[in-house]
């Protein structure tokens, strides 16, 4: 697969890891989400993408299981065809069944551990199979062993794609911001997941960790083949890396297609920017001329 | 009270200087404190008028005492703290661990095991009771239940204030079938433990879906349970009375230890009769479960289920995004600390002949707690060194007669043992607020096991 030449328009005809339909979401007398529907396509980057508060984190949370969301279908369809209504599932059932990974928006690693710590508690399913539920591991068994061993050349392989093999027996809590995300990644990825969704992976990385970020999700997306979801607010990195981006506001969907159709949007043009519908035309013509002027870097901030 | 609290790094004269501001400034204070309280006392006398008493000299002693302690405190003690910190986060970066330090828990196990034969050497074998039985036994004991614990709360951060309740549940196990069916201990050990795990299960079952403080309370409820049941359930447990005259242990059923028995163990090796062989025994098997349940929580700690239970007290809900079942993770950690306090009951049973609800009282739990919080949640080494400070400590306070003759004859060592243990733990937790070993041992790693400071681990929320 060769991402550069892959020409996001055709995304109609592919086939679809995620559909989420009609999905609701109420707290109390708040409709967080409503009626929202979209789909995600296996071996794109799709991106969330809305104003604060459009209900990104919940549509997340609905997702991977940890809300139940009021109304609504999601469906995860697996490479083997294989399809779980996630609706249904709770949070850890999303991650072994489904093999739907997630990371969070406040970083949440186990710090007291060290980072390999980190990617072999991530491999405890397989490993926990493997050890005969604890019984033959505790026996010392040979097949334990050498899942044992298989679990931390997973680990290497992760944290070297991650850049943090050098501080692999180090705490988790000891490491930079940037790394931190880095490593919630990678330890994601030590799920084997086929779905990954990452909740604001670039917050608060310099724009240099920000760049090593969208190697790190692009070669994720290659090589492991896993399709990625991710909420982001940081344009450069949203415009650079997703095939398909959506968009939401106050919980409904206003936009859905490539990149460059969302940023040209004149309903996401005014969500972004706060504008009246009337002046909605204005403001596309200046940012068609301000486009032209700047070349492509041009996002919808 | 200090103006400028800064440890000054400057010349020592301007130090000098500086103690001796802060003294005469401690000693004003002192003495705006103590002139009204210390300095007048007022009596009745005779004809019943209020008389005002001076007492200069009294109050003289107080201000010195606060001037010259400040003085002190600030030229000579706060320096060499400083200095103290400085040598050791200097040092602490490249020296290699003493060998001792590095085969602490060889050479530890080593002197456990020629324990008993050197207190008969040095008490004789009636003298070595008391040594191997009040403080051997006894310490062991704690150690055991502290390590079974410490899965719980050290490892998957759950706080278990009720964890004596299994501790029941291995003791009254042992008793009642003991006397009832006529079941060997050999037998009933392991039964006690399965039982004692079960009874882990069914409380975690309801509970585990609570956090923090209220699982802390449901637990401790839950101890309090079955000792109400054991106290109420007078047809079977006896109630108050307790259950008395539970057989002994033998070794393997080759050697008992009744007197009538023809396999006695003094007989069979035509030694001298005395309760000490038997005493040293129980020391000999307490020391073996004891080491195993050390033995089974290091393995575990590197399996998958083991790594689950840290990664649960660091943080559950990272846990559930990476597909781990956390009730079952959570249940499997009960249990199998209350299969140890299971295995420490029925031993405990066996030890004493005699079981009755007033051995399990909430101090138990937290005395238990209190072992496993005093030597650093999840590190074995620690806890079993708090548990001889705290076990063995309130023991050897009992023999501080020779305090009599600083207080005087009136003065009863015993009754100021938990006054003197509970500053001392104040101490202790001020000193070390993680516990003696704060530090936390990786399970695995690629180049170097580097230990994970304590500030980094968290103790878990429930």
């Amino acid at each position: 697969m060769a991402p550069e030449t892959k020409i996001a328009t055709n995304t109609m005809t592919k086939d679809p890891i995620l559909k989420v339909e009609h999905l609701s979401m109420r707290f109390g007398g708040l409709m967080a989400i409503n009626d929202l529907s979209f789909e995600a396509y296996r071996g794109d980057i799709t991106a969330l993408i809305g104003p604060n508060g459009a209900g990104k984190t919940t549509v997340f949370n609905c997702v991977t299981g940890f809300y139940k969301p009021t109304m609504g279908m999601i469906t995860m369809r697996q490479k083997a065809g294989k399809e779980f209504l996630l609706e249904r599932m709770t949070d850890f059932e999303v991650n072994r069944d489904a093999k739907v990974a997630r990371t969070f928006q406040n970083i949440r690693l186990f710090s007291g551990l060290t980072v390999l710590e980190n990617l072999l508690v991530a491999q405890h399913n397989a490993l926990m199979k493997a050890s005969g539920y604890t019984v033959l591991g505790l026996l010392g068994m040979p097949a334990y062993k050498k899942a044992a061993a298989e679990s931390i050349d997973i680990a290497k392989y992760w944290l070297e794609k991650a850049n943090l093999i050098e501080r692999a027996d180090d705490p988790a809590g000891d490491l930079p911001y940037g790394a931190q995300r880095r490593l919630e990644i990678a330890r994601a990825m030590c799920t084997g997941p086929e779905f990954l969704c990452l909740d604001e992976p670039a917050a608060g990385l310099n724009p240099r960790e920000s760049l090593a970020l969208n190697d790190l999700l692009r070669s994720i997306r290659n090589d492991s083949g896993t399709s990625i979801l991710l909420i982001e607010h940081d344009m450069s990195v949203v415009m650079e890396i997703s095939d398909h981006v959506v968009v939401l506001e106050y919980g409904q969907k206003i936009s859905d297609g490539t990149p460059d159709h969302v940023k040209n949007d004149p309903k996401v043009i005014a969500a972004y920017l706060g504008v009246e519908d009337d002046e909605v035309e204005e403001v596309i013509e200046e940012i068609e001329v301000i486009a032209e002027s700047e070349g492509p870097q041009g996002g919808t901030h | 009270m200090s103006i400028t609290t800064n440890t000054n790094e400057s010349a020592g004269g301007n130090l000098t200087a500086r103690a001796l501001r802060e003294g005469i400034f401690a000693g004003i204070v002192a003495l705006g404190l103590f002139v009204l309280f210390v300095g007048l006392e007022t009596t009745q006398n005779i004809r019943n008028e209020l008389v005002l008493n001076q007492r200069w000299g009294l109050l003289a002693i107080f201000v010195i005492i606060a001037a010259v302690g400040r003085f002190l405190t600030v030229a000579y003690f706060q320096p060499s703290m400083a200095a103290r910190k400085a040598a050791a986060s200097k040092t602490a970066v490249d020296t290699e661990e003493s060998f001792f330090k590095r085969n602490f828990s060889k050479i530890a196990i080593a002197a456990l095991l020629i324990y008993p034969p050197l207190m008969v050497m040095l008490f004789g074998v009636q003298g070595s009771l008391k040594w191997v039985d009040n403080f051997g036994i006894q310490i062991l004991i704690y150690v055991m239940l502290a390590w079974g614990l410490n899965i719980v709360v050290g490892l998957a951060g759950l706080l278990d204030l009720g964890y004596v309740a299994f501790y029941a549940v291995g003791a009254y196990s042992y008793a009642l079938l003991s006397q009832q069916f006529g079941f060997s201990f050999w037998l009933l050990l392991p039964l006690a433990g399965i039982l004692a795990a079960f009874w882990g299960m069914i409380l975690g079952f309801p509970v585990l879906r609570l956090k923090g403080d209220y699982l802390a309370i449901v637990t401790l409820a839950f101890g309090e349970i079955i000792r109400l049941v054991l106290i109420n359930w007078t047809e079977v447990t006896r109630g108050t009375f307790g259950v008395s005259g539970i057989p002994k242990a033998s070794v393997f059923g080759i050697w008992s230890f009744d007197v009538s028995a023809p396999n006695n163990f003094a007989k069979a090796f035509g030694l001298p009769m005395s309760s000490a062989y038997y005493k040293i025994f129980l020391f000999y098997l307490i020391l073996a479960l004891a080491l195993l349940t050390a033995y089974v929580t290091i393995r575990l700690r590197r399996m998958p289920i083991g790594r689950a239970w840290e990664a649960l007290r660091e943080d559950e809900i990272a846990c559930r995004s990476l597909g781990i079942n956390t009730v079952t993770t959570k249940l499997t950690a009960f249990s199998i600390g209350a299969m140890f306090g299971g295995f420490a009951g029925s031993f405990f049973a066996v030890r004493q002949g005699f079981v009755s609800p007033e051995s399990f009282v909430f101090l138990e739990s937290a005395i238990i707690l209190a072992i496993v919080v005093l030597g650093g949640m999840g590190s074995l080494v620690g806890i079993a060194v708090a548990a001889v400070v705290m076990v063995g400590g309130t023991e050897l306070l009992r023999e501080m007669t020779f305090l009599k003759a600083v207080f005087g004859p009136d003065f009863t060592p015993e009754l100021y043992r938990m006054l003197i243990f509970g500053l001392a733990m104040v101490v202790v937790m001020v000193w070390k607020p993680r516990g003696f070993v704060g530090s936390r041992e990786p399970t695995a790693f690629l180049r170097e096991r580097k230990a994970v400071s304590g500030s980094f681990t968290k103790e878990g929320h429930g």
